[in-house]
């Protein structure tokens, strides 16, 4: 977002701390246990002092599961990012390098990937894979690794027709060590800016899938399976649809504007301004 | 134009059956995602002299490459198999709930256009604006929020909270109770248009060609009506296109939050229930509909843009 | 005198993204008359597209215009209404660009383009405006006018592409055409044709030609006055015979100088093209003084200090430099 000079930067970076030292200190700024402590006498309380967010209907702490969801959520988000980003950089940095067959291959699969909805694809995984943390990261790090393979094929093509490579290589360099040292560098900033958007994704994607059931099962709290349980709740417990909806905008907001912010720096040529 | 059509379409038969291969594969290779499945659903009593033999009527011993090939050649005559959950066949089941997916889509696709690309119009035709900075900063919300969220709390401000309209399911297929999921799958996708249609638009007004125009004694409005308006919608269309994609994932959420009975519902049921026919079923299904689509708007851009007509 | 176009004093200022007003073009003043040909001469950077621009009135952010005036045929227009200049543009005055195939929208068949001017200045319906285009096309000498009207521009070759331009231009009959560099991204051969084009429509239909160009034999050629800038001041004007023979400003000398002529530098002796040392200054670093002292031989104490004020020469000529020749 065009804001004045690095304003998304701060706010978004803003937010994004917020959201990690939340994460970070939960069970120091949580009230209460957010599993545990279920004290049906204190079912569907509306917000107020005791309970800044209120209560859902088994009588469990909002505020604290929305503090806890955050872990939830910020772990999602970064591992599936750093899945992400080996899977796509490692066949992306091959496939431009080495070509031929290999590349073909990858190109293929890439185009495959772009032909199923990411959402579609995850779901199928999970299904495969069960419910869980883990099962969340592999399957959020499996649908997007085609972003990031394809700038960073893009880059290596384009530093093979610039000679760079080819001078590498006469030089004596190994192809690994040539791919570390010239490839890498260029490419780290549009990466960065493409995981930091990504996350954003990852985050709203594990949302989806835990509000389906598939992903964090209750009683653990996570904003998506939070989401859920409103739906269900929404007559008697209207302030639950609120927060947890809210803890993902602001999560994300936060991430989108700081992506937007470091692409001003990182990524100025970007083209993919407009996706 | 109808050749090339043909000949487009054609190309979507290979991409399909890559996907159906992956779906295929991703289902097979993993341990007990068939049979042993049933019997995590609280079908546990069943005697494994039954389990065999279903196993051998699925044909669930062959050898893979088997396996595919009938499936590929089922599905090449519409028979997708039959539900493991209500033995029926899948195609039956799916083929109740095509129409109400494609009308919540198309819907929401709509209401993305009409809002997203006149907003972003708007907001490049006066940059720095009070519209400019609402639409926005309505934008990045847009791409911020859950849409599921977004659906809840429509649904609890319009249908619970002021009763306008009904809070979920199909209803007699009236537009009352398209509404809500149409504007919640809608609001991502709109947001992301707004966004590219601004972009877009700055770009071609500061276009040499635009200059010319304006040295030609136009009017601002009749530059943006003779000359900005189709450069810039040939940018706005390839968005369009991709975005579909990204629809008919969250379309499955939606679908389900607002208890719409589409292919999305079904699909999400169905991986419950580990009725593996039919969520390859779905699968297939929506990725033909992003395919078919796809296609059909390589074909808009073609009829707008002569440089590739005339290749 | 009864001068078609007169700028007077124009000074046009740039606003850099930290909100600084630099003058990108200062103290520019030349007349044209009627049916005259005029040429602005200068680097890459030295104002003169800007000024065309300003004429136009087609400036827009982070440029403006800043002082002076700009007179047409009486009329004061630098300050005009909106409406006015959209009278002006297309109607008296016209412009062509240096880069034909950006400058037409791609989207478009080119006999619209052409057909907008009728519909546009002089209310003709589209059958009427079209059938106009067609002629059009033919007066600036594309073959087969009658199927190329529908022709769009990527099919068409930069040549042509540059004669569509030109039909544009001239469809309404301005009475002044700004010409910015309209060769320059065109083949050798095609520039000659292009020029005589211009030269022999303008001269039938009584248009006036401001033309820019950084190639001073082009411009001395065809225009009959013709005025040097260099960092958005105008260093010299004269007729264009006397600027040849005898520049008297160093820039001007440097121009004339580097300019290939077969054979004659070797007669001469000299096996080296001659050039101006350095590079044109920045609009936000322009040097104090004389703009032109630090690229200059004849450079002395004063010329860093103070700019130099116009010192009239023969036939209306100007030269701003304290050592000119």
């Amino acid at each position: 977002m065009k804001l004045k000079g690095g304003t998304s930067l701060w706010i978004g970076g803003g937010l994004v701390f917020i959201a990690i030292a939340a994460a970070l200190a939960a069970p120091l700024i949580a009230l209460t246990d957010p599993v545990l402590d279920a004290n049906l006498m204190n079912a569907e309380i509306p917000p107020g002092w005791d309970f800044p967010f209120g209560t859902d209907a088994q009588g469990r702490d909002i505020y604290s599961r929305i503090v806890y969801g955050a872990r939830v959520s910020l772990t999602v988000g970064i591992a599936s990012q750093i899945l992400n980003s080996l899977i796509g950089v490692t066949l992306g940095l091959t496939a431009g390098y080495w070509g031929g067959w290999w590349d073909d291959l990858v190109s293929g699969l890439t185009n495959l990937m772009l032909a199923i909805p990411s959402l579609v694809f995850a779901l199928a995984i999970m299904a495969i894979l069960g419910p869980g943390l883990v099962s969340l990261v592999i399957a959020l790090g499996l649908t997007s690794w085609s972003y990031s393979c394809r700038i960073t094929r893009a880059q290596v093509l384009s530093l093979k027709s610039q000679g760079y490579v080819q001078a590498a290589q006469v030089l004596g360099y190994g192809d690994l060590r040539i791919m570390f040292t010239q490839v890498l560098p260029n490419i780290l900033g549009p990466l960065i800016v493409i995981a930091t958007l990504g996350m954003g994704g990852a985050i709203l994607a594990e949302a989806a899938l835990s509000f389906l059931g598939l992903g964090i099962r209750p009683p653990f709290p996570s904003w998506g399976s939070m989401l859920s349980e409103a739906r269900d709740q929404i007559r008697t417990v209207p302030w639950l649809s609120v927060f947890p909806g809210l803890a993902i905008f602001l999560t994300v907001l936060g991430l989108n504007l700081l992506g937007d912010g470091l692409r001003d720096i990182l990524d100025p040529q970007s083209t993919s301004r407009r996706a | 134009m109808l050749a090339v059509l043909a000949r487009r379409l054609a190309n979507v038969v290979p991409t399909l059956l890559a996907v159906v291969a992956l779906v295929f594969l991703l289902f097979s290779v993993l341990p007990g995602s068939f049979i042993s499945g049933m019997n995590e659903d609280g079908r546990s009593t069943i005697d494994p002299a039954v389990m065999e033999r279903m196993r051998k009527e699925m044909g669930l011993d062959d050898p893979l490459p088997q396996r595919f090939a009938k499936y590929v050649a089922h599905t090449a005559v519409g028979d997708l198999g039959t539900s493991f959950r209500t033995r029926e066949p899948v195609t039956r089941l799916i083929g109740a709930r095509i129409w109400p997916s494609l009308k919540l889509v198309f819907a929401a696709m709509t209401f993305a256009i009409a809002v997203g690309v006149t907003l972003g119009f708007l907001a490049a035709l006066k940059p720095g604006s009070l519209i400019d900075t609402i639409s926005m900063v309505g934008a990045i919300s847009g791409l911020s929020l859950s849409q599921f969220w977004f659906g809840l709390m429509l649904m609890y401000l319009f249908a619970l909270t002021l009763g306008w309209l009904p809070s979920f399911g199909y209803g007699d297929g009236g537009l009352r109770y398209l509404i809500l999921p149409a504007v919640a799958l809608g609001v991502g996708p709109m947001a992301l248009l707004a966004r590219t249609t601004r972009a877009a638009v700055l770009d071609v007004l500061n276009a040499d060609f635009v200059r010319t125009a304006r040295s030609k004694g136009m009017s601002e409005r009749l530059v943006v009506k003779w000359h900005v308006l189709r450069n810039a919608l040939v940018l706005v269309v390839t968005i369009v296109g991709l975005q579909f994609g990204s629809l008919m994932g969250q379309a499955v959420v939606v679908e389900k939050l607002f208890s719409w009975p589409g292919v999305g519902s079904l699909l999400v049921d169905s991986v419950f229930q580990r009725d593996m026919p039919a969520v390859q079923g779905c699968i297939l299904m929506i990725v033909l509909f992003f395919l078919v689509i796809n296609t059909l708007v390589d074909m808009a851009y073609v009829a707008i843009d002569p440089r590739i007509r005339y290749r | 005198m009864n001068a078609l176009l007169r700028v007077e004093d124009l000074r046009l200022a740039l606003t850099d993204s930290d909100g600084r007003r630099h003058d990108a073009v200062e103290n520019v003043s030349f007349e044209i008359a009627r049916g005259d040909a005029f040429g602005l001469v200068g680097e890459s950077g030295c104002g003169k597209s800007i000024t065309a621009l300003s004429i136009m009135g087609l400036l827009r952010r982070p440029l403006s215009l800043a002082g002076g005036r700009i007179v047409l045929d009486g009329e004061e227009i630098q300050d005009a209404p909106a409406a006015r200049w959209r009278e002006l543009r297309g109607g008296k005055i016209a412009m062509i660009f240096q880069e034909p195939m950006t400058a037409l929208n791609p989207l478009s068949p080119v006999g619209r383009q052409i057909a907008e001017m009728f519909v546009l200045h002089q209310g003709a319906s589209w059958n009427e405006a079209m059938d106009r285009a067609e002629e059009a096309l033919r007066q600036v000498r594309v073959p087969s006018p009658e199927r190329r009207i529908r022709d769009y521009p990527h099919q068409l070759s930069g040549g042509m592409r540059q004669r569509v331009m030109i039909a544009i231009a001239l469809a309404c009959s301005p009475e002044l055409l700004i010409a910015d560099e309209p060769t320059t991204a065109l083949d050798v051969t095609v520039q000659a044709e292009i020029v005589d084009l211009m030269a022999e429509l303008c001269a039938a239909k009584g248009t006036a030609i401001l033309m820019i160009s950084h190639d001073l034999g082009l411009v001395a050629n065809m225009c009959r006055r013709v005025a040097v800038m260099y960092a958005g001041r105008i260093v010299e004007a004269q007729p264009s015979d006397a600027i040849f023979a005898t520049p008297r400003h160093p820039y001007t000398q440097g121009l004339v100088n580097s300019l290939p002529r077969l054979g004659e530098r070797a007669q001469r002796g000299q096996q080296r093209l001659r050039e101006i040392a350095g590079v044109v200054p920045s609009i936000q670093a322009y040097p104090a003084g004389c703009r032109f002292n630090p690229r200059c031989a004849s450079a002395t104490e004063i010329c860093r200090l103070e700019a130099p004020e116009a010192t009239p020469l023969p036939a209306d000529g100007i030269v701003r430099c304290f050592h000119h020749a």
